[in-house]
């Protein structure tokens, strides 16, 4: 569904992908991991189109996404802290952005109704907890019944309740088959709402498969180990090559 | 676009800011009429508002607005609208917002107690300087990654449009004083934007003195509406200018 | 004893004559010669000449005669030389509509040209197209009023001055309108004569041109919009009050332009938007009272070979430059006057300002050597340089100073 073909790109002298090449089939739940400046978060902003790949080229349902502002209506984005212009009232918001699609007419309520954003939808976006903008934000990504989602960090910042909420609209979305993408530091988190690994480190793919294979390859019973020792593979490939490469 | 425009002028309207600015500008006009006793003296006084503090202002709130709307600019950008569409609409927000504080602020006063046609320039110049130093203000701000460097750019653009330019220029008049120098004076004035709208109001201001020019070219430049053709155009380009580059580095940056 | 009553009462016939001819009156209707009338007529005769046109020029009048113009007859000199030439005494043309002298420098055509006339009167006549309009040599006592007279040439040397006045006295110039022409009123060698409520605009060269034309006065005039204002010369003892000066616009027009005047008055006059609203140079001992100078590029120019002259109790308003000068030494008073831009305060409330004011600025002094200056006029760089320069004088002459500056303007309506 998703297709990243070879993809470069730099920020100044730092090479943050190199020839990166991925796929995202619907019906899956990505776990995007690795540690900080990786690339995952260039990654995500790329499929978004918030970041211009320097080479290479993303399809989105079988088209490059390159000059195409239109494939975004297929994506739900739920950003890691979501920033809204601070006089605008929470009703505005979602007016607004129901008006940036008017083709859709349907609306996937389900967590408005859930956290109740309906009774508070006159209050300033700058007046609200950093809880309660999550909310707002995890509310939008949902709102037109997306083919693809995309969540950065979606349960940092939420109280207990909210979570339990959020995650089980993700499995029901998985389970409906729509394609997800989560990013996370929260391990338990994507155990539960994945079931595919993807483990990046400096711009390359190192890891890509299901978590049973995850768990299998890296002999271990449960997902945080075995990520742990992918991290320490990876850093000890690192060490490896340099050695190599002074050599 | 418009739906875009409209949300944001709606947000931006309403903020603290708008406000203060308004009742600011309003204040300064009042105590201006208060205290000169003739129109001419009152677009003298608002004219060193304008000149100064309109396009300092302009810059540095245009900084600050972009680098503070910057994630929801972010998120815009994932959503199924053009580029450029959610970058006018921030851009028109934020001039709409300081012309109308303008308009607001100096023309209830002027209402109040009567203009004429050099405070009626005034407005004019006014709104086309908040328009040239937004632009000026989201080309920093589209060019750099930091709210701090990007004011500072802006000041700095600011300080050199309306201080050091003018050195420059007075200095280039000094040195090569012995030489005719009314149409090289006139065109470096051209290349400033905060020049020509001085100039614009020294036609309606000292226009006698601007007569005193040897040659049919200046009598005609500044007698007829020869010169506020050209003056407006070149301010119109100004205005533009900027714009135009920020908007074509927004749709090239990455987010 | 015989011859000698003959001889009286021929002459005391001859004086019957005489003083029924003054009460004849001749109509005239076109087609007919004027200058025959003329010359058919006795001396107190009215020529009365009916409306139409009269293609006629060159007609010459040496006795006193009345011409009037009944619904303004056209007088068409055809563009050749002048139109009515007249060496006479109490003399009057009045009503005529005079068109089309001649073009040349040479003898300077003139509508109506006046040789050692005495006591003449031109009123109420209509001047169209004519090279010099009314031109007078050698006399005096002659009254010019209510008269208009418009050329309309496009450039200086095609056309000759509205009135010319060169060797006269006594004299009454009033209520004219003149345009079009090089100078508007024009005077060399004239003394003793008034202009009164004239209105002169859109000439080539000058309003109001004399030199050398001691003790005359001008009053409530009206100067306005020529090339490059009004020039007086080499004159002394000359009261001009209640004047307005307007819109001489130009690289060397000015309001007045005052060149070796002395010991003459300048009140109550108005001088509006004019590039320079007076300029002297060696003038000395003039009296400026009550005058007011507004929205000037400079309201004085006063050059540094012009001493003792007094200016007192003007009001400067909206001048772009109050004063400027070529020199620092002072030897003129400034005193008690209004200027706008002074911004001293007057704790004592007696209405004068507690500090002196500065008419001349910095700036004006670079604008005075760099004219192209002018164009970074009112920049903040400018600004700062000026409250520099008032603070801590180097440039600006630190005698020219207003001590007593009003705080409130004059009503001088």
């Amino acid at each position: 569904m998703i297709t990243v073909n070879s993809i470069f790109k730099k920020f100044g002298k730092l090479e943050v992908l190199k020839d990166f090449t991925l796929n995202f089939e619907r019906g899956n739940s990505y776990a995007i991991m690795g540690p900080n400046g990786s690339g995952k978060t260039t990654l995500i902003k790329s499929i978004l189109g918030m970041v211009l790949p320097d080479k290479g080229e993303i399809l989105v349902k079988g088209l490059s996404i390159k000059g195409s502002n239109d494939y975004r209506k297929y994506l739900g984005y739920m950003p890691q802290i979501g920033r809204y212009p601070q006089n605008m009232k929470i009703g505005q918001l979602f007016s607004m952005m129901k008006d940036m699609r008017p083709e859709i007419k349907t609306y996937d309520l389900d967590l408005v109704e859930a956290y109740e954003l309906d009774k508070i939808k006159d209050k300033s976006l700058g007046t609200l907890s950093g809880g309660t903008v999550q909310k707002v934000s995890a509310a939008l990504a949902f709102l037109f019944n997306p083919e693809i989602l995309i969540l950065d960090e979606p349960t940092a910042g939420l109280d207990p309740i909210a979570v339990e909420i959020l995650k089980s609209k993700i499995k029901n979305e998985r389970e409906a088959g729509k394609l997800i993408l989560v990013t996370s530091h929260i391990l338990s988190d994507l155990e539960e709402l994945t079931n595919h690994a993807i483990y990046i480190f400096e711009g390359e793919v190192f890891f890509n498969d299901s978590i049973e294979s995850l768990k299998e390859i890296t002999s271990e019973e449960k997902f945080s180990p075995a990520i742990a020792k992918l991290m320490q593979w990876s850093l000890k490939k690192k060490s490896t090559t340099k050695a190599m490469t002074y050599a | 676009m418009l739906k875009l425009l409209k949300y944001a002028l709606y947000d931006i309207l309403k903020s603290r800011f708008a406000l203060i600015y308004t009742v600011f500008l309003a204040l300064v006009a009042i105590s201006i009429y208060q205290v000169s006793d003739d129109l001419s003296k009152v677009s003298l006084s608002l004219m060193n508002i304008m000149i100064m503090i309109v396009p300092l202002i302009s810059a540095v709130f245009a900084t600050t607005h972009f680098y503070n709307n910057l994630e929801f600019i972010e998120l815009m950008l994932a959503q199924p609208v053009k580029r450029s569409q959610v970058f006018l609409s921030q851009l028109f927000a934020v001039i709409i917002m300081l012309s109308l504080s303008i308009l607001i602020g100096f023309g209830l006063p002027m209402m109040l107690w009567g203009a004429d046609s050099s405070l009626i320039t005034l407005l004019a110049v006014g709104i086309i300087l908040s328009a040239v130093f937004t632009g000026f203000a989201f080309l920093a701000s589209v060019m750099t990654r930091d709210k701090a460097k990007a004011i500072g750019i802006s000041l700095g653009l600011w300080i050199y449009f309306s201080l050091v330019y003018d050195g420059f220029v007075l200095y280039f008049i000094y040195s090569f004083a012995d030489y005719p120098l009314e149409k090289a004076t006139l065109a470096l004035v051209m290349l400033n934007p905060v020049d020509l709208g001085r100039i614009l109001m020294l036609m309606q201001l000292d226009i006698s003195a601007l007569m005193g020019y040897t040659g049919a070219f200046f009598q005609k430049f500044f007698s007829s509406s020869m010169g506020l053709l050209i003056a407006g155009g070149t301010l119109m380009v100004w205005m533009l200018f900027p714009n135009f580059f920020a908007l074509r580095v927004f749709r090239k940056r990455d987010f | 004893m015989g011859p000698y009553i003959r001889i009286f009462c021929f002459s005391l016939i001859g004086l019957l004559a005489a003083v029924e001819g003054h009460s004849a009156v001749i109509r005239l209707v076109p087609g007919q010669s004027i200058q025959s009338a003329v010359d058919k007529a006795s001396p107190g005769d009215t020529l009365q000449i009916t409306a139409g046109v009269y293609k006629q020029s060159g007609i010459v009048i040496r006795k006193s005669l009345t011409l009037i113009g009944e619904g303004y007859p056209v007088l068409d000199g055809n563009m050749e030389g002048n139109v009515l030439i007249i060496a006479a005494e109490n003399l009057t043309i009045q009503g005529l509509k005079i068109i089309n002298t001649g073009k040349s420098n040479m003898d300077d055509s003139a509508a109506i040209k006046f040789f050692d006339s005495k006591n003449c009167v031109i009123k109420d006549n209509i001047l169209e197209n004519t090279f010099f309009g009314l031109h007078f040599s050698n006399s005096s006592g002659m009254t010019i009023t209510g008269n208009q007279i418009h050329a309309n040439a496009i450039r200086e040397f095609e056309v000759g001055n509205g009135i010319h006045l060169w060797k006269c006295k006594n004299s009454l110039i009033s209520k004219n309108k003149v345009s079009g022409h090089r100078d508007g009123i024009y005077l060399e060698f004239v003394t003793k004569t008034k202009a009164e409520e004239n209105y002169v605009e859109k000439n080539m060269r000058y309003g109001l041109h004399f030199m050398f034309s001691h003790d005359n006065s001008y009053i409530r005039n009206t100067f306005k919009n020529n090339g490059a204002g009004v020039a007086v010369m080499y004159t002394k003892n000359v009261l001009m009050k209640e004047n307005r000066f307007e819109e001489n616009w130009g690289s060397s027009a000015y309001g007045i332009l005052l060149k070796d005047i002395s010991d003459s008055e300048v009140i109550g006059n108005v001088f509006l938007k004019n590039t320079v609203g007076i300029y002297m140079e060696g003038s000395s001992r003039i009296q400026f009272t009550g005058n007011t100078f507004r929205e000037n590029g400079w309201a004085l120019k006063l050059m540094a070979s012009c001493d003792q002259n007094t200016f007192r109790a003007n009001n400067f308003t909206q001048n772009t430059f109050d004063m400027s000068s070529n020199g620092s030494v002072v030897l003129n008073t400034i005193t008690e006057n209004y200027w706008d831009k002074y911004e001293g305060y007057d704790l004592d409330k007696d209405m004068i300002g507690d500090v002196p004011y500065r008419p001349i600025n910095l700036y004006s002094v670079i604008v005075e050597k760099i004219p192209a200056a002018v164009m970074l006029w009112r920049s903040f760089m400018v600004t700062l340089l000026d409250r520099m320069e008032k603070i801590l004088p180097t440039m600006t002459p630190d005698q020219m100073i207003d001590q007593s500056p009003k705080m409130r303007p004059y009503d001088y309506g």
